[in-house]
């Protein structure tokens, strides 16, 4: 970060700890005021976000540092956003697709809506199909948006035939062999990955975040 | 208070009853048991016991109460849930329009269970009125969120400032069809749940009669996890750690005082002096342990305080897994709660609680539903010699009642295998 102004480096280090506050009026001041460039703003708010999963990594920030994290994210890239005037080949690169979604008869989404948050600020492009999703909706949208790890979550025990039906009909298109398929909730453990045929499981936004980065063979 | 009222009609039932009883009380005490109680906690696992679907056992109070009591005989276990109150539900949802649960015909297909919707039911700029008069919140913002019926009730007048002759104009918004239609409905609802609970009454009264008891009367909730999961949701509440700290700190603190009394009065309507506390946001992977010891435990502890103060015995279920908080939560009484873990390793529980706290649990749910009996078998040995035989006041449960997919063959391997082990 020696390249950052000390502006930029309050905004990285008011992000990272939780100082919301001070960091939501300058990240304002600079994009509104100072007219920063806000991809710039943006790509600090994502240094931030590095720091941030790095901590829960390390076991010094939980769940409610994510929410908060994605929280400003999200309020900051609100005023970011319609800035933006997109000049070709600006748009940042990702790392691989991930498809994530609760499997059928669970309408539980707390755990999801993390680990999406989580794998997005590292940098995968990921897209969330929702709640108690029927099988067939899972084949489409592997169909459609060609992810390379699809995540299935469940927090009822319901949800151990539910992801087992799932990935019997991912083998059965014929799709299996194409994509990594990661299991995830409060119930899941070795004997559920097996039962249900999942390449790996994760109980926390962590796991996930390492299975897939080892899988596309990017540095955990 | 004594234990749970003795009813039974025969010497012989009586004398299963009380060795039963006697059992979870000599756990409790901390005193070792003439052998491992087994207790049953069953929801819509009934229904795939009886054959029904779980919108039938959500609506048929009578076929509830047959059901349970064919398990009951089949396995007889030490203790019993309150399967009618935990299953037959519907009608007193119908009638109260209840909001936050979708659950067998109501959002959900007739096999699957219910499922609590996790919403924001009070805003973050409500704390101060909540804190300044929490029934009047209750009353016009909260009830009317969740229930239909109370939905009138939001233009109830403020009844603070009714003073002398000032009471007189100020219940004019009774009048208010609104209000009148609500306070009908409420009535309705609650005739309905009148009827759920004398089910209830009745299916322990019979049990009793068969020389079973039940394993608690009536439950409780952690503080935080009431503001959390019924007020301000999962992400709302974990905002407010860092937005409204202080709010919520003095909100949780006030959460102790009404939990306290309308736990201690529906513990003595129930006779029961069990109180099941099941928790959400203690586990280890939720918050950090400075948060747990800021926000979640202060609370929680004064609860179980308040709880054994009144003579009752708390069982919190200790959702996930919660080892690094063992340490903390072992600051209570010895010999007065029962602590039932989810997936926190009994053996690493029972090594810093075994002296302080009865244990309950924990066969794993992906055992019970996807295991073979023989696996069963070996789950409820490594628990009966690793923690029963070594001193381990432990009553055998699965993780979190039996999980509703567990084929029959492996429970019958659980009770089986516990009196195989451990008497």
């Amino acid at each position: 970060m020696a390249d950052m102004t000390e502006q930029e480096q309050n905004l990285v280090n008011w992000l990272a700890d939780m100082n919301e506050d001070d960091a939501f009026a300058l990240a304002k001041k600079m994009l509104l005021e100072e007219k920063v460039n806000p991809l710039r703003v943006l790509e600090l708010c994502r240094n931030a976000m590095d720091i941030v999963g790095k901590r829960f990594e390390k076991g010094e920030y939980f769940l409610p540092e994510l929410v908060l994290a994605g929280e400003m994210l999200e309020n900051i890239g609100a005023i970011a956003k319609p800035l933006i005037i997109q000049a070709p080949g600006e748009a940042p690169k990702r790392l691989a697709k991930v498809l994530i979604g609760t499997v059928h008869g669970d309408l539980h989404d707390i755990g999801k809506n993390i680990v999406t948050f989580m794998l997005d600020i590292n940098g995968f492009e990921v897209k969330d199909i929702g709640i108690d999703v029927p099988v067939k909706t899972f084949i489409d949208e592997i169909g459609a948006f060609q992810p390379d790890v699809v995540g299935l979550s469940g927090f009822l025990t319901l949800a151990f035939d539910s992801m087992k039906e799932t990935i019997e009909a991912i083998k059965d298109a014929g799709m299996r062999d194409k994509l990594k398929i990661m299991i995830g909730g409060g119930q899941v453990d070795e004997t559920v990955r097996n039962y249900t045929g999942a390449d790996a499981f994760g109980t926390n936004a962590v796991d996930a975040v390492s299975l897939c980065k080892t899988w596309m063979g990017v540095a955990a | 208070m004594t234990a749970p009222q003795n009813n039974v009609q025969t010497p012989e039932a009586k004398a299963a009853y009380d060795a039963r009883w006697q059992r979870i009380m000599d756990c409790v005490n901390l005193k070792q048991p003439d052998r491992m109680p087994v207790t049953l906690f069953a929801t819509f696992w009934l229904a795939k016991y009886g054959g029904i679907t779980n919108r039938q056992l959500m609506y048929d109070y009578e076929k509830v109460k047959e059901i349970g009591e064919r398990v009951v005989l089949e396995f007889e276990p030490d203790t019993h849930s309150p399967m009618v109150l935990q299953c037959a539900l519907g009608p007193s949802l119908d009638k109260v329009g209840f909001k936050p649960l979708q659950w067998p015909g109501h959002g959900v297909s007739d096999t699957q269970p219910y499922q609590y919707l996790d919403r924001e039911y009070m805003k973050a700029d409500e704390y101060d009125e909540f804190l300044f008069d929490p029934t009047g919140y209750y009353l016009s913002k909260y009830l009317p969120r969740i229930a239909g019926a109370f939905e009138g009730l939001d233009e109830m007048p403020y009844l603070p400032g009714l003073h002398y002759l000032r009471m007189l104009s100020g219940i004019i918004p009774f009048t208010n069809p609104r209000i009148r239609e609500s306070l009908e409905k409420v009535i309705t609802a609650a005739e309905e749940v009148k009827r759920l609970n004398d089910h209830q009454f009745g299916f322990i009264e019979h049990m009793k009669t068969l020389g079973f008891p039940t394993s608690y009367g009536t439950t409780s909730i952690a503080p935080y996890d009431l503001i959390g999961d019924y007020f301000r949701g999962a992400t709302g509440m974990m905002k407010d750690l860092y937005r409204n700290k202080e709010k919520l700190l003095l909100l949780l603190d006030k959460a102790v005082v009404f939990i306290l009394r309308q736990t201690i009065s529906a513990a003595k309507q129930w006779n029961h002096p069990i109180v099941f506390i099941p928790t959400h946001w203690a586990p280890d992977a939720f918050m950090s342990q400075k948060q747990f010891e800021t926000f979640w435990w202060p609370s929680f502890r004064k609860l179980l305080i308040g709880l054994i103060d009144a003579g009752l015995i708390p069982m919190p279920l200790w959702e996930s897994d919660c080892t690094k908080r063992l340490e903390t939560i072992r600051d209570v009484p010895a010999g007065k709660c029962i602590y039932w873990f989810e997936r926190t390793d009994m053996v690493k529980a029972f090594e810093v609680l075994g002296d302080i706290v009865a244990l309950r649990g924990n066969l794993s749910p992906s055992l019970l539903t996807t295991g073979k009996p023989e696996e069963v078998d070996a789950a409820v040995r490594h628990l009966a010699e690793n923690v029963f035989h070594k001193g381990g006041k432990l009553i055998l449960d699965a993780a979190f009642g039996l999980p509703d997919e567990t084929p029959v063959e492996n429970v019958r391997a659980m009770y089986t295998a516990a009196r195989k082990y451990a008497g």
